[in-house]
């Protein structure tokens, strides 16, 4: 009997554990919910995060920037142009319908479309179907960033996406207006969404036939949140309401770590923030002294300490850490004294004016820095007559080059150092598209030729080399001011296991979240 | 009183116009809305094809009219953002805002009227400096602060309340309420009571103003000295004549209010149209700041209508029609 009692309470036990480590049902607040249900109308950071949910892509970026198998199990280079991913099989999109290489190829084609993603495809010439569960990409000339690229493709459902629905094709990518894909969806992620209000909440259910059984995820149910203000943001963590928060901005985050039961897990992001120095609009900014000068007085390693409250990485150069171009000899360089030798030497000892434009609503504590870098400037007599303003009036301005400084933040699409230069350090041109945001008018042929050459490089050393070479060149030109990585924050209930899914990609991967 | 009405109507139109025009004209200052929808690595030459197929290249006058068309047939635009109508969108948010004012204006009716009365009819009380001082405090903080604050105390430390969102509704009538669920009205209570905050002092020392020129009046001096109670003397005569002013003001700053939640409604994550209009400034959604400028003027023109015919009912001295009594 005595033994009877005991293999009952085993049992009890067991299924007792069992289920709470089955069934979670968790609230996500973030500061705003996905935009469509669509993954290729906008290539924006909520949409992605959304089709990770979703979708699963072909690849996908681990902890360090390594490539880990999803939807394709393994892949090879077969030649400078060509490029082979042997797909998983027996994956079900939420449909039933089974995933096959005709809709990886469905999916290259829409994205070939997609007015935001189709940049990023350019490189290729198409994508072949060579059997079922096999597929090549060929470019049109060697490219070095497949692998990169491959974490954009989530294969969707091209049976439930095809055909029409009152007339009008179901697969049509609609920016402004409603259309089928972007108010239904079939993929082969982790969850289903089960209801969606926008602006209210979306909920998301397990997907019952989810093909990455291994996978550790037990949430069962989670339903995401916008709310927009970051101070009722962390009030709904720390009252209980919600178990998870993203961003936590940095003025918060002593108060989230001293909650107790709640934790706060950071990682040092990838989007770089910068101030060009616009060499078309102040004649100083020509001088390479002035500009070193400029980089040499701005104390970012200060700003990071102070007006960031150390949510952030200090920079000397465009790649973060993990980044083929990243060299860690360049570091951030405050020097008040050789600053000011600098400008006296360009016989702008007296200093100068400048205008400076910034927004105030979109990277973390923007118009701070700016205000902060503006002192630092005065130290040196450079006179900074500063405009900041909200981002929705400051990008119009930005496209105009209005400035003589200008802040931008730049997060690279690939993950990738070239893209950094591709958009805000090469010379501009209209036709190739490059430099589109180089408003420091920086020009370096000797650069844009490495950076191109990097481009064609399929050799992943002397690529990283040659990306270095072109941080260097950028940091003794001093083509712009690096300011900081932003690092990213999420705050949770100590009961879940955020810092395996997240990633400084910001697409945290909830589908692996363990909840105890 | 036809000829009032008339009159009215033709200047609420004149009105309304006036403030189509403005909205429509801020338009063009409010920023880029392609920003919002296109990624950063998308070219300019796939932003003017874009601009172009949203019309937003054509003359000044051509928008205006073709805005101006659409509007006579009750389409204020797309919203660019949530892809529907803009008067749609306006009128669902509307329910949660109205809610919003609606409980908001219960708590003021509820607290300004006894605390006004109260305050008048024993001005030397330590109670009535207390009140007084209270309600200069609370017209003086900004609802952005109450709000935290509230929040701080009644959902952070106390966990009492909870800190966002409308929690649970039931649809009553076509009608999505919290008013009938427990979730619901327990969500209600922070935003509402911050809102009423906002109006409360000036309802408190309006209240009191009047009451106090009431009891200074000659028909209460006479009730008194007739012998009264003084309880029939301050509840039943003197009350009574300060609800005219109450109403008229009461009107008009509801107009106000739904203006006013904005701020409140964007602290606590309120669905309402303050918020969606705040939202809507951030994201560059044009068609829907201009549906919504229009409509809070729309709201003034007819409070303001409305609140006039009812002082001409509920007052026969004053004489609506402009002709000589």
């Amino acid at each position: 009997m005595k033994f009877l009692k005991t293999k009952l309470t085993i049992a009890l036990l067991a299924t007792g554990l069992c289920f709470s480590a089955v069934a979670a049902d968790i609230t996500v607040a973030y500061d705003s919910d996905p935009v469509t249900l669509d993954p290729h109308e906008q290539l924006s950071g909520g949409v992605i995060q959304m089709s990770h949910m979703l979708f699963d892509p072909l690849v996908r970026f681990d902890k360090q920037f390594n490539f880990e198998p999803r939807l394709a199990e393994k892949w090879e280079r077969i030649d400078d142009t060509t490029f082979r991913f042997t797909l998983r099989k027996g994956v079900k999109f939420h449909s039933g319908n089974t995933m096959t290489a005709d809709d990886v190829v469905w999916t290259f084609n829409r994205l070939k479309k997609s007015g935001d993603y189709k940049a990023i495809f350019s490189p290729y010439k198409e994508l072949k179907k060579i059997d079922d569960y096999t597929v090549e990409i060929i470019s049109s000339k060697p490219y070095p960033l497949v692998l990169q690229t491959a974490t954009y493709i989530f294969p969707m459902d091209s049976k439930f996406y095809s055909g029409e629905i009152d007339g009008k094709d179901k697969s049509r990518i609609v920016k402004h207006g409603s259309s089928f894909a972007s108010t239904h969806v079939s993929g082969t992620g982790p969850f289903i969404v089960t209801s969606r209000e926008q602006g209210i909440k979306v909920v998301f259910e397990r997907f019952d036939d989810y093909w990455d059984t291994a996978s550790p995820g037990n949430v069962d149910k989670l339903t995401l949140v916008p709310i927009k203000e970051n101070a009722t943001r962390v009030a709904a963590l720390l009252s209980g309401d919600v178990d998870l928060i993203h961003p936590v901005a940095p003025n918060d985050q002593k108060r989230v770590i001293k909650t107790k039961n709640i934790n706060l897990t950071t990682v040092s992001g990838t989007r770089i923030i910068t101030l060009q120095m616009n060499q078309n609009s102040n004649e100083a900014l020509k001088d390479v002294r002035v500009r070193q000068a400029i980089v040499y007085a701005i104390n970012n390693e200060a700003i990071v300490k102070k007006i960031m409250k150390g949510f952030g990485t200090a920079a000397g150069q465009q790649s973060p850490a993990g980044y083929a171009g990243h060299d860690e000899s360049l570091v951030p360089r405050y020097d008040l004294k050789k600053a000011r030798a600098l400008m006296k030497e360009a016989g702008y000892e007296k200093g100068f004016k400048l205008t400076m434009m910034a927004p105030n609503n979109r990277y973390v504590n923007d118009a701070q820095i700016a205000q902060a870098s503006a002192s630092m400037l005065a130290k040196i007599g450079i006179k900074v007559d500063l405009k900041t303003m909200p981002k929705a009036q400051y990008w119009p301005e930005f496209d105009l080059c209005s400035a003589d400084m200008m802040m931008i933040g730049w997060h690279a699409d690939t993950e990738d150092s070239a893209n950094f230069s591709e958009f805000l350090t090469m010379t501009r041109n209209k036709e190739t598209g490059k430099g589109a945001y180089n408003c420091g008018h920086y020009a370096n042929p000797k650069m844009d030729a490495l950076v191109n050459k990097a481009n064609a490089e399929t050799d992943p050393s002397k690529r990283a080399e040659m990306l270095k070479e072109v941080e260097r060149i950028l940091y003794n030109d001093a083509a712009f001011v690096p300011l900081h990585w932003q690092d990213l924050a999420w705050g949770a209930k100590s009961n879940l296991q955020v810092a395996p899914i997240v990633n400084a990609l910001n697409f945290p991967y909830f589908g692996d979240l363990v909840v105890k | 009183m036809f000829t009032f009405l008339v009159q009215r109507l033709f200047q609420a139109l004149i009105v309304m116009f006036v403030i189509s025009l403005v909205a429509f004209a801020i338009q063009d200052s409010l920023g880029d809305p392609l920003r919002e929808m296109v990624g950063q690595s998308v070219s300019e030459e796939e932003r003017q094809v874009l601009r172009d197929e949203l019309g937003l290249n054509d003359p000044y006058m051509t928008k205006y009219g073709r805005f101006i068309g659409n509007a006579l047939q009750g389409d204020l635009g797309t919203s660019y953002f949530l892809k529907r109508p803009a008067v749609d969108i306006i009128l669902d948010k509307l329910q949660a805002t109205l809610e919003l004012v609606f409980g908001a204006a219960l708590i003021i009716i509820a607290v300004s009227i006894p605390l006004g009365v109260y305050s008048a009819i024993h001005p030397k009380s330590v109670w009535t400096k207390v009140i007084l001082a209270i309600s200069s405090i609370g017209i003086s903080v900004p609802v952005f602060l109450t709000a935290i604050i509230l929040m701080y105390i009644f959902s952070i430390e106390l966990n009492w309340l909870p800190s966002y969102g409308r929690g649970d509704t039931v649809i009553i009538l076509g009608w999505e309420s919290g008013f009938f669920t427990k979730d619901g009205l327990l969500h209600l209570i922070l935003p509402c009571v911050s809102l009423a905050s906002i109006m409360l002092p000036l309802f408190i020392r309006l209240v009191r103003s009047e009451m106090l020129e009431a009891l200074s009046s000659e028909y209460v001096k006479f009730a008194i000295a007739k012998g009264l109670p003084m309880n029939k003397v301050y509840y039943k005569h003197a009350l009574k004549n300060t609800m005219l002013p109450l109403l008229t003001v009461g009107g008009v700053q509801i107009g106000t209010m739904v203006a006013y939640t904005i701020l409140t409604e964007t602290v606590f994550q309120w669905p309402g149209t303050g918020f969606l209009f705040l939202e809507a400034i951030n994201r560059v959604d044009t068609p829907l700041i201009t549906a919504y400028v229009i409509f809070v003027g729309l709201i003034f023109v007819v409070t303001n209508t409305i609140v006039d015919l009812l002082y001409g009912v509920i007052n026969p001295t004053v004489n609506i029609t402009g002709k000589g009594a």
